[in-house]
């Protein structure tokens, strides 16, 4: 990232070097490396296995479905709450700003729970007057959907959050003393500034929410074709013997994560350059 | 919602009125703040709700049935110990990341990441793969008390280093060329003048790490068996209490994981405005 600034490196460097490569290594680097092995280990017909079952494409599907509904409304969500917490003053702004984060520190068991307390069909709080309407919430799609945006809701603002605030209000201002609306500045100037950021946050939800599984476990339902994720495949198998189709799915599930931490990775690494290019100058 | 949507800017002076909203950010806030509620605050208050219409007697009866309180002690001590060895490992990485120079040290960034990317499911059965029966190693964790400890290491392995990478790379070198001249050791300057710049993002860091492993369930599903008394931990109670349709103890056990979030979350909001991160 930044550039190295010691240079001097003295027996300590090494061993400490060392010890974190070792640690990143078995903890991390040669587990995940496994379930690649493991997956290919009679060539590819896991991977056609899984593709070629009518339920695992329904359970994909539904997994990618929730992902990007739960991703829309928390990137909408998130650059609204990102713009208010940042540029307006309104009171209960700090405990708004707490509790923001509070998603991150939930038990995805508890999140499952809550959800099931307020729209469960039979004696939620809410599930029977929105199931009069004709909505059925918990053991069907619109659950799975809560509950991952639950999970994956503050990462947008935690990335957007910091960077409005390095930003500071100058060009808005400009902007606006030339007569720009509130929509054409934040369209013309503020999102493009925070493009990157956003991205960055959009692709953390999208690899979270796909990911989701405790709290999907519990509102779900887990009925095979209808309400099974991928995540929940994924135990199913493995605890019925199929450890060929377990490794086969969270190795699809692995790669889009590793392809979504690359992609993070790459942005960022442009996103410095950005940056100390503009200090420069 | 206590906001009042008022069409007239008060710009000039943010002191005398206590908001600068506008119609369209007041209805922003509005929508955004019902959205909320509906998927957060509501649902998280049933729980306290629902844990607390039965009286303290059926909440203390809840969670000290003994399977219930030795699943708790399971989870907090495993939660402290990892939480722990992350701030040691954690500052050990960040610092290698920053000031260590080597071939292949981007990798080693994108390995940090994976743990919070990698579906909890497919973290679980990673571990299987390495340190289950099949294990490489030979070393069989799995079904144990120690697969707790290696799933939280996995789960929380990026919280304290991600805090205390920005920190360290902004810190001026300056001063620890100064007490470096001055005759300080490498040690001591480590102790008096890096680690007091860096203990608010630790913290930080460790307070993610702590409530994000308290709360753990889908890594250990596949790796630790959950044996009472031995690997079963406290969000695994909560679903077996929810699956024998046990409300009042799945709320209780719910309620005392969601005062240990509302904790961190208290701790991680004066901790982070020492990092300033959010104003």
């Amino acid at each position: 990232m930044a550039e190295t600034r010691r240079v001097t490196a003295g027996p300590a460097t090494y061993v400490l070097r060392a010890f974190v490569i070792a640690y990143l290594v078995l903890l991390v680097a040669w587990p995940v490396v496994l379930v690649g092995t493991n997956t290919f280990e009679n060539g590819t017909t896991a991977i056609t296995e899984v593709f070629s079952d009518p339920d695992m494409v329904h359970a994909l599907r539904l997994s990618a479905v929730a992902a990007v509904v739960a991703t829309a409304v928390n990137t909408v969500f998130g650059v609204t709450i990102s713009m208010l917490l940042v540029r307006k003053q309104f009171p209960g702004k700090r405990v708004l700003s707490a509790l923001i984060d509070l998603p991150l520190s939930v038990s995805p068991i508890v999140v499952g729970l809550a959800l099931m307390l307020v729209y469960g069909g039979r004696n939620g709080w809410l599930g029977p007057t929105i199931e009069g309407w004709g909505l059925q919430v918990v053991f069907a799609t619109p659950g799975i959907v809560l509950a991952t945006a639950f999970v994956s809701l503050p990462l947008v603002i935690r990335e957007v959050v910091p960077v409005l605030h390095e930003l500071g209000t100058e060009q808005e201002q400009a902007a606006q003393s030339l007569g720009a609306s509130g929509w054409q500045t934040f369209w013309r100037i503020t999102l493009p500034s925070i493009k990157w950021a956003v991205i960055y946050g959009v692709v953390l939800t999208l690899a979270r929410s796909l990911g989701e599984f405790g709290a999907v476990k519990v509102v779900s339902g887990n009925v095979l074709g209808e309400t099974r994720t991928a995540t929940l495949a994924v135990e199913e198998k493995y605890l019925n013997f199929d450890q060929e189709g377990a490794y086969a799915v969270a190795f699809l599930l692995a790669s889009v994560s590793v392809l979504a931490i690359l992609v993070v990775f790459v942005l960022r690494a442009r996103g410095t350059r950005h940056r100390a290019f503009e200090r420069q100058s | 919602m206590t906001v009042a949507l008022e069409g007239r800017p008060a710009r000039s002076r943010p002191s005398l009125v206590n908001h600068d909203l506008t119609t369209a950010s007041g209805i922003g806030l509005g929508v955004s703040m019902l959205w909320f509620s509906l998927l957060v605050l509501i649902p998280l208050t049933a729980v306290m709700v629902t844990a607390s219409s039965g009286g303290w007697g059926e909440f203390w009866r809840s969670i000290t049935n003994e399977q219930t309180a030795a699943a708790i002690r399971l989870t907090v001590t495993a939660a402290a110990a990892v939480t722990l060895a992350n701030i040691v490992t954690g500052t050990a990485i960040a610092w290698v990341l920053v000031r260590d120079r080597f071939p292949g040290k981007g990798l080693l960034e994108l390995v940090i990441d994976i743990p919070f990317a990698l579906p909890t499911i497919v973290a679980g059965l990673v571990l299987v793969s390495l340190y289950g029966n099949d294990s490489p190693l030979g070393l069989h964790l799995a079904n144990t008390e120690w697969s707790i400890y290696l799933a939280f290491l996995f789960v929380t392995l990026p919280f304290v280093v991600r805090m205390v990478q920005p920190v360290l790379e902004e810190l001026d070198l300056e001063v620890e060329e100064a007490a470096a001249s001055l005759g300080a050791s490498r040690a001591t300057i480590f102790r008096r003048v890096v680690l007091p710049s860096l203990a608010p993002a630790i913290a930080a860091g460790a307070a993610l790490s702590f409530a994000r492993a308290v709360g753990e369930y889908g890594s250990l599903v596949l790796l630790s068996g959950n044996l009472p008394f031995e690997s079963e931990v406290t969000s695994v109670r909560i679903l077996s209490a929810i699956e024998n349709d046990n409300r009042a103890a799945a709320t209780s056990i719910a309620a005392v994981l969601l005062v240990i979030s509302l904790l961190v979350i208290v701790a991680l909001d004066v901790l982070q405005r020492r990092v300033a991160r959010r104003g």
